[in-house]
C-alpha cells in the first residue's frame, strides 16, 4: 500500500482522551490510516508523520465494502469480529460490509505480533479514530456534492442521509471523500453511550466459514505445486542428526525427496502418508539432546535448590506461614499442530503460515536461507491459526519448510505430526515456589516473600514497543526477568511484599503460554491465601475482601460471592473455591464448585465476574473466559509434560490428559462488571484464577492442601 | 495401484492408493476435501470425524480399502446447499474459537442425534468425549446440541 500521507489532511482525533493522528491515504478509493503506537501529545500533532512505519488502515471500497487491515492474527480469540464491530459502529455501516485482513510480514509495521492480550487495548483507539475520520470525510464529500450544511446529514447503515430525503451510499461517496480538503464536520468519535453494535453480544463474524468447513488453515491453502513433507525427529528433545541412510526410503512409492535439516531429516511425497511411510524407513543414528541427562526428579531438585535462604521476617512477626509448590512443563498443543507451506525460488521465498509473529518468522526464514540483511526478500502471509496460546511466537516450522523446499528445489507443506508438536515442541516451563507470609501476634499480614524459581522464558521475538505502549514507558530489550517484574504484582495490602525470580537454565525450550508467569506466580498466591486464610480461621473471601487495594477485584470478587451464594449449604464431598486475578488492564474472579467424591474431582458449577472496561463483544469475552477455564482445569487436574531422560513422555491427546465434554462443567457463567470505557485485555485474564479457584475448592472438599500440579498426577 | 471408488458427499469419485491408506490423506491430499483435518492421526483428538454410512469415524485410522462401494460424508456434504440444522445451531451459540476440531465436533454431534433426538447430559459427555477442543468450547458445544435438538424435534425431522 502506498503510503504518502499529504500533512494538509492530517486530522488529529482524541478518543477516550487519547490522541490519534489519522491521514488519506492515496487511493483510487478512501483510504484512512491511523498511527499505531504510543498516544501522540498534542505539542506532536502537527509534526510530520513517519513515512516508514506501516499504520491501521481502513478502507472504503467503491462497492460499499469496508476492510480493515491488521497486523494482527486470528487465532481463534475473536479479534476479526471485535475490530469490524468498532469499525461498523464508527463508520455507521453494516457489520456484514466488513472485513477484516491480515497483513504480510513486514518490517515497516511497528509492532505486528498477536499477544500478551494486547490486540483491542492497542488497537480500539486508532480503529476508532480512522472510522471516525473516515465518517467525517463521508459526510463532507456529500455535503459538497448536495451544497447543504454538513450538520444537517446523518449517516445510518452505509449511507448518507440529508434532511430532504436525498442518500448516497459510502461506496460513491468514497472517491470524493478521498480529495476533500477540509472537513466540515469533526472527525469526533461517538461517545460509548451511543453504541449501538459495540457492546452488543454478536456472533463471530467467520462463524459460518468454520461450521462448514470453508476456513482455511494453512495445511488447506491450495498453493500450487507444494508437496507433503514431514520430518524424522530425533528421540530427545534437540537431539540431532549423526548420519543416515536414505536408500530405502527413497525408493519407496511417492517419495520425491529427502533433505537433512539442523532439527532432523525430511521427506517430501505424493501424499502425507507416503511420507510418513518413508520416514519411518529413514535409518538415522541420533546424536542425543543438551538435555538427555535431565528427568522430571532432576529439573525438581534443581529448581527447588535455587530457591534462597529464608530472608528475616519483619519486625513483630509471630508466626511465619510456608507454601511450597511445583508446575509441570506444559505443551501448548493447539489443535492445528504446526505447519508451514514454504517456496523458496533463487532469492526469493514465500511463507504461509499461522504466525503469531509474521516478521519474526520473516526474520528467522531469510536469517536460515543466508539473507539475515535482506528480510524483505521474504514474504509471509499470515494464515488463521488452529489455536496459537503462545506457541505461534516461534519459527521452527517455517525455517524448516524453506530450508528443505530450497534442498528439494519445489514449494513444500510441512506438517509436523501430534508428536512432533508435543515432543519436539517449546514448553510453559516447569516451575518450583516459596511462599512466606509473616503474621502478627493480632493475626495481621505483615509480610508477603514469594520466590520463584523458573527455566528461562525464551522470548526471541521480542515485543516490539508493545509492552512500552501499555507500560506507559520506554523500556530496554524485554528479557524473561523484566517481563517477570513488569507483570507480576501482589493485589493485597500484605504489608512487605516482595517476589522475586529466579531463573534456572535448563536446556529445554520453552514459550511462554496462555497467561505467562502469572499462570504459575499468580495461580500459587491464590492458594497460599487460602492456606493462609485456613491458618488463621477467616473466610477465604473474607480475609481476600479485607485486603484487597482494588475497587475493581472488590467488585468482582462481591458479584461472584453473590452470583454464586457463596458459603451455601453443600453435600459431603462437595465445596467452592474462589480466586481473583487483575492483570492487561482487567480484573477477573472465579467461583467453582466441586465435587470431590468421585474417582476423579468433577467440576460442577463455574462462576465468573470480570471488569474488562468496555466490553466490545461480550459473546467474544464469555468464550474467551470459558475457554481459559477450560485450559487452567486440564492443567490443574490432569494435563503435564513429563521429561524422561531428555524426551517428552507425553505424545498425544491420549496422554496429555486435557478436559473433554465428560469433564467440563454443564455451567460456566460470566457476568460483566464495568468500572470505565478503558478496553482492557480478555484473552489471558481468564486462566490463572480459575486454576486456583479449583484447587481451593477441592482442598476445601478434601481438607487437603495441594501442593503439585496437575493434581491427579500420580507421581514418577 | 488399485483404483477406489466411494460416494464423497453425494458424488462417485475414485481414488489410485494402495488398501491400507488412511481415508484422510486420500480425502485432503488427492481430493482436495479439507474439511477433515489432521489433529492426532491415530483416532484419539476427533479433528477428522466424518460419516461412513451416516455413522460417526476416523478417516485418519480407516484404510481406504474398507470404504469402496460406501457412502462418506465430509463437514463439506452435512448441508447441501444451505445449513444443516446442527450447524445453525453452532452459529447460533457462537461455539467456534479457533474452529479447527469444530468440523469434527459437528459430524459427531449429527451422528449423536440421528440416534438421539433429545440427548442428555450423560448421552451428550458419552458421544462427544472422543473430540478434543483444545479452545475449550465444550460447554457451547452442549448448548448447541441441544437447541439442535429441539429445533430437529418441533420440525419433526431426522438430522
Amino acid at each position: 500500500m502506498t503510503d504518502t500521507p499529504k500533512q494538509p489532511e492530517t486530522v488529529s482525533v482524541v478518543v477516550d482522551r487519547r490522541r490519534f493522528l489519522t491521514w488519506v491515504v492515496a487511493s483510487p478509493a478512501l483510504v484512512v490510516a491511523a498511527r499505531l503506537g504510543l498516544d501522540v501529545p498534542s505539542a506532536e500533532a502537527a509534526e510530520p508523520i513517519e513515512e516508514t512505519a506501516l499504520n491501521l488502515y481502513i478502507a472504503i471500497q467503491a462497492d460499499g465494502r469496508v476492510v480493515t487491515t491488521l497486523p494482527r492474527t486470528e487465532m481463534g480469540q475473536g479479534i476479526t469480529t471485535g475490530v469490524a464491530m468498532l469499525t461498523a459502529e464508527e463508520l455507521d455501516t453494516r457489520l456484514e460490509s466488513v472485513d477484516v485482513r491480515t497483513a504480510d510480514a513486514d518490517p515497516r509495521w511497528v509492532i505486528q505480533l498477536t499477544g500478551a492480550s494486547s490486540t483491542m487495548r492497542y488497537l480500539a483507539g486508532p480503529i476508532r479514530a480512522a472510522a471516525a475520520t473516515a465518517r467525517a470525510r463521508l459526510v463532507t464529500a456529500a455535503a459538497n456534492r448536495w451544497r447543504v450544511p454538513a450538520h444537517t446529514l446523518t449517516t445510518v447503515r452505509g449511507e448518507v442521509i440529508a434532511p430532504d430525503g436525498r442518500r448516497a451510499g459510502y461506496g460513491e461517496l468514497a472517491g470524493d471523500a478521498a480529495r476533500v480538503l477540509l472537513l466540515l464536520v469533526p472527525a469526533t468519535p461517538k461517545p460509548t453511550s451511543e453504541y449501538t453494535v459495540v457492546g452488543q453480544p454478536t456472533g463471530r463474524i467467520d462463524a459460518r466459514d468454520i461450521v462448514t468447513g470453508a476456513a482455511k488453515y494453512t495445511l488447506d491453502l491450495d498453493i500450487p505445486d507444494a508437496v507433503p513433507l514431514v520430518v524424522a525427529r530425533p528421540p530427545t528433545i534437540r537431539g540431532s542428526v549423526r548420519d543416515f541412510d536414505a536408500s530405502t526410503a527413497l525408493s519407496m512409492p511417492g517419495v520425491l525427496g529427502v533433505a537433512r535439516l539442523p532439527t532432523g531429516v525430511a521427506v517430501a511425497a505424493r501424499t502425507y502418508a507416503q511420507a510418513f511411510a518413508a520416514r519411518d524407513a529413514l535409518r538415522i543414528s541420533w546424536a542425543p539432546g543438551p538435555a538427555s541427562q535431565l528427568s522430571d526428579t532432576h529439573i525438581r531438585s534443581r529448581l527447588r535448590d535455587a530457591i534462597g535462604a529464608r530472608p528475616l521476617p519483619p519486625l513483630f512477626t509471630a508466626r511465619t506461614l510456608e507454601g511450597r509448590f511445583d508446575f509441570p512443563y506444559l505443551a501448548h498443543a493447539p489443535m492445528e499442530t504446526q505447519g508451514c507451506v514454504a517456496r523458496v525460488t533463487g532469492d526469493r521465498a514465500e511463507i504461509w503460515m499461522g504466525a503469531q509473529d509474521p516478521k519474526f518468522v520473516q526474520r528467522e526464514v531469510a536469517e536460515a536461507l543466508g539473507w539475515v540483511l535482506a528480510p524483505q526478500r521474504v514474504t509471509v502471509h499470515a494464515s488463521r491459526a488452529g489455536g496459537g496460546f503462545g506457541r505461534r511466537f516461534f519459527a521452527e516450522a517455517a525455517v524448516e519448510a524453506a530450508l528443505a523446499a530450497r534442498a528439494l528445489g519445489r514449494p513444500v507443506k510441512l506438517m509436523w505430526t501430534r508428536n512432533d508438536d508435543m515432543r519436539h515442541g517449546r514448553y510453559r516451563p516447569a516451575s518450583h515456589h516459596r511462599i512466606l507470609a509473616y503474621v502478627g501476634a493480632n493475626g495481621s499480614i505483615l509480610g508477603w516473600n514469594h520466590q520463584a524459581a523458573i527455566p528461562t522464558v525464551e522470548l526471541p521475538h521480542g515485543f516490539g514497543d508493545l509492552l512500552t505502549a501499555l507500560v506507559g514507558q520506554a523500556l530496554p530489550e524485554v528479557t524473561s526477568a523484566l517481563f517477570f517484574t513488569l507483570s507480576q504484582h501482589v493485589p493485597y495490602h500484605f504489608g512487605l511484599v516482595s517476589q522475586e525470580l529466579r531463573e534456572v537454565s535448563i536446556p529445554i525450550p520453552t514459550a511462554s503460554f496462555r497467561s505467562v508467569f502469572t499462570s504459575q506466580v499468580g495461580v500459587a498466591n491464590e492458594v497460599f491465601i487460602d492456606q493462609l486464610a485456613r491458618g488463621l480461621g477467616r473466610d477465604p473471601v473474607e480475609l481476600r475482601r479485607s485486603q484487597l487495594k482494588s475497587a475493581r477485584l472488590k467488585a468482582v470478587l462481591d458479584k461472584v460471592a453473590q452470583e454464586g451464594q457463596w458459603g451455601r449449604a453443600l453435600p459431603p464431598g462437595v465445596a467452592q473455591g474462589v480466586a481473583v486475578l487483575e492483570e492487561w488492564d482487567s480484573a477477573v474472579a472465579h467461583l467453582v464448585e466441586v465435587d470431590v467424591t468421585g474417582e476423579a474431582p468433577r467440576v460442577l458449577r463455574v462462576v465468573i465476574a470480570a471488569d474488562v472496561g468496555l466490553p466490545i463483544n461480550p459473546k467474544s469475552i464469555e468464550a474467551q473466559l470459558q475457554g481459559a477455564a477450560i485450559d487452567a482445569f486440564s492443567t490443574t487436574l490432569s494435563a503435564g509434560i513429563h521429561i524422561d531422560a531428555g524426551a517428552v513422555r507425553e505424545g498425544s491427546f491420549a496422554d496429555y490428559r486435557w478436559f473433554r465434554m465428560k469433564h467440563a462443567p454443564a455451567e460456566i457463567s460470566v457476568h460483566l462488571v464495568r468500572s470505565d470505557d478503558r478496553v482492557g485485555g480478555v484473552g489471558e485474564l481468564g486462566y490463572p484464577s480459575a486454576a486456583a479457584a479449583l484447587t481451593n475448592a477441592i482442598a476445601r472438599a478434601t481438607g487437603t492442601m495441594p501442593t503439585r500440579f496437575p493434581l491427579l498426577d500420580s507421581g514418577a | 495401484m488399485p483404483a477406489y471408488q466411494f460416494i464423497l458427499n453425494g458424488q462417485t469419485v475414485s481414488v489410485e492408493a494402495s488398501a491400507d491408506l488412511p481415508l484422510l490423506w486420500a480425502l485432503r491430499d488427492q481430493l482436495g476435501v479439507t474439511g477433515p483435518k489432521y489433529g492426532c492421526g491415530v483416532g484419539v483428538c476427533g479433528a477428522c470425524t466424518s460419516h461412513l454410512e451416516g455413522e460417526a469415524f476416523r478417516p485418519c485410522i480407516q484404510p481406504i480399502g474398507g470404504v469402496a462401494g460406501t457412502r462418506v460424508t465430509t463437514i463439506e456434504g452435512l448441508g447441501g446447499e444451505g445449513l444443516h440444522p446442527v450447524q445453525q445451531a453452532w452459529i447460533d451459540e457462537d461455539v467456534a474459537q479457533c474452529g479447527f476440531c469444530q468440523p469434527g465436533q459437528i459430524m459427531a454431534a449429527v451422528a449423536l442425534l440421528r440416534k438421539n433426538l433429545d440427548p442428555s447430559d450423560a448421552d451428550i459427555d458419552a458421544a462427544m468425549s472422543d473430540n478434543v477442543c483444545r479452545c475449550g468450547t465444550y460447554v457451547r458445544i452442549r448448548a448447541a446440541i441441544k437447541r439442535a435438538a429441539h429445533a430437529l424435534r418441533e420440525a419433526g425431522r431426522a438430522p
